[in-house]
């Protein structure tokens, strides 16, 4: 099972282990990792799962497309290596990947 | 005030079956909704997505789920009030009084909470007090384009609503700054091509890739800081803001009216979906129970068993009788059949 490792806005570190096929948010959703909202339930329709994927990792994901770019532009300060958790499905290629989540949701 | 069987909070699916629901027991119900239309997150959030679990409806996309709900409750002839939502609940005996925000006030011995994951509300730019300036001069939609007139405005996001407005504003503003995130628009293309047509021309000053980085001002906005991707910042003297960065959803006043709750849901119980207070109710995603599954279909279930708790507050001196669709001449007339 890849490993996610989540780090809150204030530095906790959250290590789980995710099922293969489900995505970023699902993995924190299911853990009770906090930070996350999902509030429309993975539908790429709130920006509610914004994650700042790290920096080594950033390449490795497959590009955004235009209905994630188009919900990025709602999430809370958004950079560079922002993405929505909900598009991120994760795979053995995925395995030990680390995102950080923003202050807040929205 | 308006008296009535039943308030119910939130238009979404399960606020609108439940209107039937309701209907067919013979109780009539008012439906408030923040949003501008009936659907919820379906209307909002994914019109075109389809949607694979409801029974018997192999297909079916928010959009048209929400129309085929508005019209199996079209015989009850509900109200909507909607672009409001409720503020407080307040007990009155047996019953409840209602207000919104705009001030419409209810007495019902029923409320029934199907408000989703909450109201939607504008995103507001991630940017300390800027409480201070809403509504002075910044706002979140145009309510009267007429007072722009003359004024530079300075527009943010790059959707529809923030190119038609930048747009139509061009035609009577002194000069229209519009700020994105990225250089790629989520509009019409033919409002995008328009906007580029009046940035040649010096009617708008396009900044891509840019975002909002403070606004200076002490009662109102007189300039904004703008940063872009190399964190260059950028100041802009303006009369007016207008910040287009969608909705998000919040719980908002629900939190305030004594209800237990669980993170952003409320507890009821699994048999009538009561929640601690007598005669407020929670149905769809917003309710909590053990097992609980925010699935459409399990919202539609949870307004069925609410109906029949609200028949017996609202006509306590009528003996209640369950019935079938299919068979019941009252239920026919209910429904406006022969």
């Amino acid at each position: 099972m890849p490993k996610v490792t989540y780090i809150e806005f204030n530095g906790t570190e959250h290590v789980v282990n995710v099922e293969k096929g489900l995505t970023i948010m699902e993995g924190a959703v299911q853990n009770n990792v906090p930070g996350i909202d999902a509030d429309c339930g993975g539908s790429c329709a709130c920006a509610t799962c914004h994650v700042y994927v790290d920096d080594d990792w950033v390449d490795k994901l497959p590009e955004q497309s235009d209905a994630e770019k188009d919900m990025l532009d709602f999430a809370f300060e958004t950079k560079g290596t922002s993405r929505l958790g909900c598009q991120i499905f994760l795979d053995e290629e995925l395995d030990g990947i680390a995102v950080s989540l923003p202050e807040k949701q929205g | 005030m308006i008296k009535t069987d039943a308030v119910i909070i939130g238009a979404g699916p399960v606020g609108l079956f439940t209107v039937f629901e309701l209907g067919i027991l013979g109780l009539n119900s008012h439906v408030i909704d923040n949003l501008d239309k009936a659907g919820g997150q379906c209307i909002e959030l994914y019109p075109d997505k389809p949607i694979y679990d409801i029974p018997a409806l192999p297909v079916c996309t928010g959009e048209s789920l929400t129309n085929n709900l508005l019209e199996q409750i079209k015989p009850f002839k509900n109200e909507f009030h909607l672009n409001q939502r409720v503020n407080t609940i307040k007990k009155n005996n047996k019953n409840w009084i209602v207000e919104t925000s705009d001030h419409l006030i209810f007495e019902t011995p029923n409320v029934i909470i199907a408000g989703g994951v909450g109201s939607f509300e504008p995103r507001k730019p991630p940017i300390e007090g800027i409480e201070r300036f809403e509504d002075k001069n910044l706002f979140y939609s145009v309510k009267n384009k007429n007072q722009f007139s003359g004024q530079e405005v300075c527009i943010f996001g790059g959707g529809d609503s923030a190119l038609d407005w930048a747009v139509e504003l061009s035609k009577i503003a002194k000069k229209i700054i519009l700020v994105h995130r990225r250089d790629e628009f989520r509009a019409a293309q033919h409002t995008v091509d328009q906007m580029m047509k009046l940035k040649e021309s010096g009617k708008i000053d396009l900044y891509t890739n840019c975002q909002p980085k403070d606004f200076i001002g002490s009662s109102s906005i007189e300039k904004i800081i703008i940063e872009d991707n190399q964190k260059e910042t950028k100041e802009i003297k303006v009369d007016s803001v207008l910040a287009f960065f969608g909705l998000k959803m919040e719980l908002g006043p629900i939190v305030n009216w004594g209800l237990n709750l669980d993170k952003k849901t409320i507890v009821v119980n699994t048999h009538n979906f009561e929640t601690n207070e007598k005669g407020i109710f929670a149905v769809g995603d917003i309710c909590s129970y053990p097992g609980k599954l925010k699935l459409i279909l399990c919202g539609f279930h949870e307004a069925a068993l609410a109906a029949q708790e609200c028949f017996k507050r609202a006509k306590p001196d009528e003996k209640y009788v369950f019935r079938f669709t299919t068979s019941s001449s009252d239920i026919h007339k209910r429904l406006g059949l022969k």
